[in-house]
């Protein structure tokens, strides 16, 4: 039997699932607010060749020494649930939630835009973050910095928008989550 | 949330104190050592560990030796040692090294644990929390660095926390999928004092709780399966050893019931006897031709313990098509993760396969006697091309024939085997025959060269009276021989079997198959006289180089009631066989009567490989 390597894998014990499109997903975790624990979480992430596409993370609880980390990450449904498994077993996580999974979830971002631009552009500029209810927190005869908050997809459309009226900076928190409901996680 | 778990009572008695007993941090060490039942720790000492050692010393004047420190000669040894401590008891293997250097030595006995799960603890010390972070002398990042290596791993900044840490860490290494716990104190925490609690006085901080007991419905499908299938076979790993002793018994009983042939991993040998008929020998890159065959055509594939790992699967794509699968693991991050599964089942492997039973039992389910002896007659074929045949030599010890030899001559002993990793570990493999589990101890994950003789020093160290031997390599003991000093200090009679073959043998096939014969730093050049380097030692060296006198030599060597190197020279050229090729699926393995063409087996693809 002879082997094609334009068709076939690369590696033989590679896991190719062509077929499979990868998803974003989001993971809240509750995890014990120790020294390192966010170098556990983000180590797995590397050591393991998974995507980070944001991290956000702060105590959440002083009391009972434990912090919230949401984590936005990229993959197939199967790589997805290794992600979770994998997160599950790190000892200092206490919990972890699959968001983007869940109907109940709620993802939401925030982010400080900067752009400068004059005259008509300047004027565009302030209608367009009306329109997006985004706060218009610094400004300058030349520029305005905008804090904008929302689903992600918001924000990327607000910056799209930006670009061409003159889009300096933007800087981005990365995802928060949180489920519908009156219970807590 | 989780709440915070409470630490289970330890087993042995503990009478619980009147009043907290405030001590410094390291005798809190060596008392919860003494409360978590150990009674033999590994180490080496150092500066930022002489508190430790201080507080052992002035234990064992009042306490006598209940706690035993063996002193290995390099920290990598004392990993290794607890290991092979730890796998052929089924307790903890518990380590104490000095900081930077005594750490970092110890880092590929711990990789090594946490590859094998292994339930290991180990202590180090630390520079004092006030220079922690200023490159202090014999400062490293250890819990930095061994993040990434271990299941968890504490830096203790209070010695308040000192006692709730260890036990946290006894019942962590101990409990669920096991592994390494490291736990880094700092010096001045060695000295502080603080309120010593017992096991069963601390409140655990974590929200630790692996799953042990399998889904009811999930188990009660997986009977239902198993009855239904045609071509079963069962596929065992070290899973199987961890869950204990009871966990190969219900393996036993269950593969009998349901009348399905079992192969196993590196790491599961030992959990079926190797004298049942149902048992196919190993599975895997050098695994039976039966065993392998067998997982590819049968149709419902039980793995209990064991992780599809890439020694074993062989090319992913290819491997079993046509089979349901079953997987039976602790830890649920392994199922799934690189072969799917149609009934995944977290739990103990003990406890799922008991309830398996009871399912079995409860439902009235009969395995198809009719398929299954279809399905014997294959497997019977299979077995008659007799995979693992080798030619005989009047002239030189095949090294296949000096397992074989030692096997025959020490079956009827009370014998536990450890190996290095190359061919010889593999041929240790294929014709040992392992009967109980506990027996087998073997760098199968990691593959370290090293870890043979340190895990025979601390299996001997469990086992005294037992016959202990390491299944060498020339260039395999090299890398550890330093522990033979330590063998001989305590008195530890472990025999060590070098198949010399004076190549690094499993690189040379490698070399042979896969790169055109270009034998590229694989000869071991300057080898030891390894019967003088035993004496100089103070141990005992025999040499054999004529299978005449091999089983002489070997009764010799068992006899000797002190440690051996026995430096038996093989065949230099002998690969071993059978083999899955890199690349290739489990039914195309390649048999000893084809070897004349082993280079073009493997192609371009495959030279890729590892
Ligand atoms: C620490 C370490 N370094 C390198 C290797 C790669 N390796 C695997 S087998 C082997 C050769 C072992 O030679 P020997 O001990 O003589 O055993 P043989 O294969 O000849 O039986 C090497 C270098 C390894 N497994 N471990
Ligand atoms: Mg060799």
């Amino acid at each position: 039997m002879s082997t094609d390597p334009a068709t076939d894998p690369a590696s033989a014990y590679d896991l190719s699932h062509v077929d499979e499109v990868e998803n974003l997903a989001t993971f809240a975790l509750l995890v014990d607010n120790e020294a390192g624990v966010l170098h556990r979480v983000v180590g797995l992430f590397a050591a393991r060749g998974y995507n980070i596409e944001s991290l956000t993370v702060a105590e959440t609880d002083r009391k009972a020494h434990t912090s919230r980390i949401t984590i936005v990450t990229r993959g197939a449904p199967h790589v997805l649930d290794q992600i979770e498994a994998q997160l599950s077993k790190v000892i200092s996580v206490r919990r972890v939630h699959d968001v983007t999974r869940d109907p109940n979830g709620i993802e939401r971002e925030l982010a400080l835009v900067k752009v400068r631009g004059t005259g008509q552009d300047r004027v565009e500029a302030l209608r367009v973050s009306d329109i997006f209810r985004a706060k218009v927190i610094d400004t300058t005869s030349e520029s305005f910095v905008f804090e904008i908050t929302g689903a992600p997809g918001k924000i990327d459309s607000f910056v799209e928008l930006m670009r061409p009226l003159g889009l300096v900076e933007l800087s981005r928190t990365g995802v928060l989550s949180i489920e519908r409901g009156a219970t807590g996680m | 949330m989780t709440a915070p778990t409470t630490a289970p009572k330890p087993a042995g008695k503990f009478i619980a104190p009147a009043a907290p007993r405030e001590m410094t941090g390291a005798e809190i060490v060596v008392q919860a050592l003494v409360d978590q039942g150990v009674d033999t720790l590994f180490g080496y000492p150092g500066g930022a560990v002489l508190p430790i050692y201080d507080a052992l010393f002035q234990d064992n004047e009042t306490h006598g030796p209940r706690l035993q420190h063996i002193l290995v000669r390099h920290e990598q040894g004392a990993a290794h040692a607890a290991e092979g401590y730890a796998r052929s008891t089924g307790k903890p293997g518990v380590v104490l090294v000095t900081s930077g250097p005594g750490a970092t030595n110890a880092i590929t006995g711990i990789v090594d644990a946490l590859m094998d799960s292994i339930p290991m603890v180990v202590f180090t010390g630390q520079v004092p929390t006030h220079l922690i972070g200023t490159d202090a002398f014999q400062e490293a990042d250890t819990v930095g660095i061994t993040r990434a290596c271990t299941k968890h791993n504490y830096l203790v900044k209070d010695a308040a926390d000192l006692p709730r840490i260890i036990h946290e860490a006894f019942h962590i290494a101990t409990t669920g999928r096991p592994g390494p716990v490291l736990i880094d104190i700092p010096k001045d925490v060695q000295f502080a004092r603080a309120a010593y609690q017992a096991p069963g006085e601390v409140t655990f901080s974590h929200g630790y709780a692996p799953r042990t007991r399998g889904d009811a419905a999930r188990i009660a499908e997986a009977a239902r399966m198993i009855a239904k299938a045609r071509r079963p076979v069962f596929y065992t790993g070290g899973g199987v050893i961890n869950a204990g002793p009871s966990a190969s018994q219900a393996l036993r009983t269950f593969a009998a019931l349901t009348g399905a042939p079992v192969t196993s991993t590196l790491m599961g040998l030992g959990a079926f006897p190797a004298a049942d008929p149902a048992w196919l020998g190993m599975v895997g890159m050098h695994g039976t031709f039966e065993a392998n065959n067998a997982m590819h055509d049968c149709d419902v594939m039980v793995c209990i313990g064991a992780r599809f790992d890439d020694r074993v699967t062989g090319r992913l794509d290819a491997f079993s098509p046509g089979s349901k699968k079953i997987h039976i693991d602790i830890d649920a991050s392994s199922i799934n993760k690189n072969v799917r599964v149609d009934v995944g089942i977290v739990g103990d492997a003990g406890s799922v396969l008991e309830d398996l039973i009871a399912a079995w039992k409860a439902e009235g389910l009969e395995a198809n006697r009719a398929a299954l002896d279809d399905w014997w007659r294959q497997i019977d074929g299979w077995r008659a091309r007799q995979c693992l045949k080798y030619a005989p030599s009047t002239t030189a010890i095949k090294p296949q024939q000096a397992i074989e030899r030692l096997y025959a001559l020490t079956k009827d002993r009370d014998a536990y085997i450890t190996t290095e990793v190359g061919q010889h570990q593999m041929w240790a493999a294929q014709f040992y025959r392992f009967q109980e589990p506990n027996r087998w101890m073997t760098s199968g994950g990691l593959g370290t060269m090293g870890y043979g003789l340190p895990a025979a020093v601390g299996v001997q160290l469990a086992h005294p009276d037992s016959l202990v031997i390491d299944i060498a390599g020339e260039a395999s003991i090299q890398m550890c021989i330093q522990e033979l000093s330590t063998a001989v200090q305590y008195g530890l009679p472990v025999k060590i079997f070098i198949l010399n073959n004076e190549w690094m043998g499993m690189v040379r096939q490698w070399q042979q198959l896969l790169h055109g014969e270009r034998y590229s730093q694989s000869y071991s050049e300057s080898l030891p006289d390894f019967v003088k380097l035993a004496e100089a030692y103070g141990a005992v060296g025999i040499r054999c180089e004529d299978p005449a006198e091999l089983d002489a030599k070997i009764l010799e060597m068992i006899d000797t009631p002190r440690p051996v190197i026995f430096d038996c020279r093989v065949a230099k050229l002998e690969n071993c066989l059978p083999m899955i090729p890199s690349g290739k699926a489990h039914n195309e393995m390649i048999l000893p009567e084809e070897v004349e063409d082993l280079g073009s087996v493997i192609d371009e693809a495959g030279r890729k490989l590892v």
